[in-house]
């Protein structure tokens, strides 16, 4: 089903545009993922924030659709997202981030101000340090239950403990005069921790941050930004969470 | 110009990925002992370069920086010539693609391979634990996964970014040095050749053939 999602979109597209008897413009970016995954919601986090329209393609784990061979030529690694603007493909989720925010940097706030090494520690902070983290503690407590699947508490709890420390680090560094990570603009140091980092808000740990009050502070603001508000609407969190 | 420094021994695989970087580009650095056996980064004197007390800290005159990839990022980009341009940021499509595999090192290609060279070498020497062959073994699986998909990519380009040479390149050298010369599997890549002779090119490469010279052997003063 999911690969007759991919290949008759384009068909589905010139359907659409001559029946509407004018000229629809299509996005030029596709998006190939699921919204439920917050490495989709990385990429989609910044494409709100530069203002920018793609169209999503429905590429659903759940049915297998990420190992067909026509996403894999998009990313040989069965992963998504994947990418494409035009004829040009990227994959893995930063990657990503880093060339819309390049291409596009014009369009809506500059989120990859140059020089900025601040920037550039904390964007590499959450991919090895935050992310892995994040991601055990919600995949564990928030999404396994979600799909009746029993959480590993132990991992959770182990890795929960190593987040305190990290995010102890966080906390110092906001308070040490920081509104965002990279000083006083948002960039994309900011912006690729949201997806999980909003997902760690929702789940039995959400203390974390709560507990931390410059790290609150941080993610409420962040979080207020209009372009956030289109991100999480997109998001089919079930209404439990 | 004063020599730029970095903090950290050289046997630590995100010290060298910065080392690489210096080396490629041939600039003059220092390399700053901070009495790593002796838990030197956990003391303020390195806390303040970097506040998750982690290898390696950088310096160039006042600039102080942590994590090594946006230290070898700065260092690629302050260097940067006609000749040596390992970001290629003025390419927006080679950047993308330089972006793209070096993400892939951190999410694919080393979780797959550093269990093998924690548990097949750096445990045994460096705590003196037994090595863990289930571990390794799944390890293993996982690792053939990856390097299938990079013989099929590295057919088709002789570098992972395309035809030239780049970061994404040289951020797989410490691991993968570990486990040709550390672990008793450097046969795994036998079974793919593209990947066998991309890293059989890297390592004829002046500064990894520098920097991998007596690499394992000064894993044991760590």
């Amino acid at each position: 089903m999911q690969t007759e999602h991919i290949e008759d979109r384009s068909q589905g597209e010139r359907a659409s545009s001559s029946k509407e008897g004018r000229e629809v413009k299509m996005a030029a970016i596709k998006l190939y993922g699921m919204m439920l995954s917050p490495n989709v919601t990385r990429v989609v986090t910044v494409l709100n924030e530069l203002g920018l329209d793609f169209d999503s393609v429905d590429v659903d784990l759940r049915t297998g659709a990420h190992k067909h061979p026509d996403f894999l030529k998009l990313n040989p690694f069965g992963q998504i997202p994947a990418l494409q603007d035009g004829d040009e493909v990227v994959f893995e989720s930063r990657a990503i981030n880093r060339y819309i925010a390049t291409k596009y940097g014009s369009s809506g706030p500059n989120l990859l101000p140059t020089p900025s090494a601040k920037m550039e520690a904390w964007l590499e902070v959450e991919s090895p340090h935050f992310f892995p983290l994040a991601q055990t503690v919600v995949y564990e407590l928030l999404i396994k239950p979600l799909f009746g699947a029993t959480p590993d508490t132990a991992e959770a709890d182990k890795k929960a403990a190593e987040l305190d420390k990290l995010l102890d680090v966080y906390e110092a560094h906001l308070a040490a005069g920081n509104k965002y990570l990279a000083g006083d603009v948002f960039t994309l140091a900011d912006g690729n921790h949201m997806s999980w980092l909003f997902l760690l808000t929702k789940s039995p740990k959400a203390e974390l941050v709560a507990s931390r009050p410059h790290v609150k502070a941080w993610w409420e603001e962040i979080s207020a930004r209009p372009a956030w508000a289109k991100t999480v609407a997109s998001i089919p969190l079930p209404p439990a969470v | 110009m004063a020599p730029v420094k970095v903090f950290g021994p050289a046997a630590s695989t995100n010290v060298a990925r910065v080392l690489v970087c210096l080396e490629e580009v041939g600039a003059e650095y220092e390399l700053v002992d901070i009495d790593f056996p002796g838990k030197g980064h956990k003391r303020p004197e390195h806390l303040a370069r970097n506040p998750f007390g982690q290898v390696p800290a950088f310096q160039d005159g006042d600039l102080i920086l942590f994590e090594s990839r946006a230290i070898a990022k700065y260092v690629l980009r302050k260097y940067k010539s006609e000749q040596v341009d390992l970001l290629r940021e003025s390419n927006l499509e080679e950047a993308a693609m330089v972006d793209i595999w070096t993400e892939v090192e951190i999410h694919q290609y080393h979780p797959a391979l550093s269990p093998i060279v924690l548990e097949c070498f750096i445990y045994p020497t460096l705590r003196g634990l037994p090595t863990n062959q289930r571990i390794v073994d799944e390890s293993l699986v996982k690792a053939k996964k990856v390097l299938e998909i990079y013989e099929a990519h590295l057919s088709k380009h002789k570098y992972l970014a395309g035809d030239f040479v780049s970061f994404a390149d040289l951020n797989h050298f410490a691991c993968t040095f570990y486990l040709m010369d550390a672990t008793p599997y450097a046969s795994l890549f036998n079974s793919y050749p593209h990947v066998k002779a991309w890293w059989e090119d890297l390592m004829s490469r002046p500064s990894m053939k520098k920097l991998g010279a007596g690499m394992t052997t000064r894993v044991h003063l760590c």
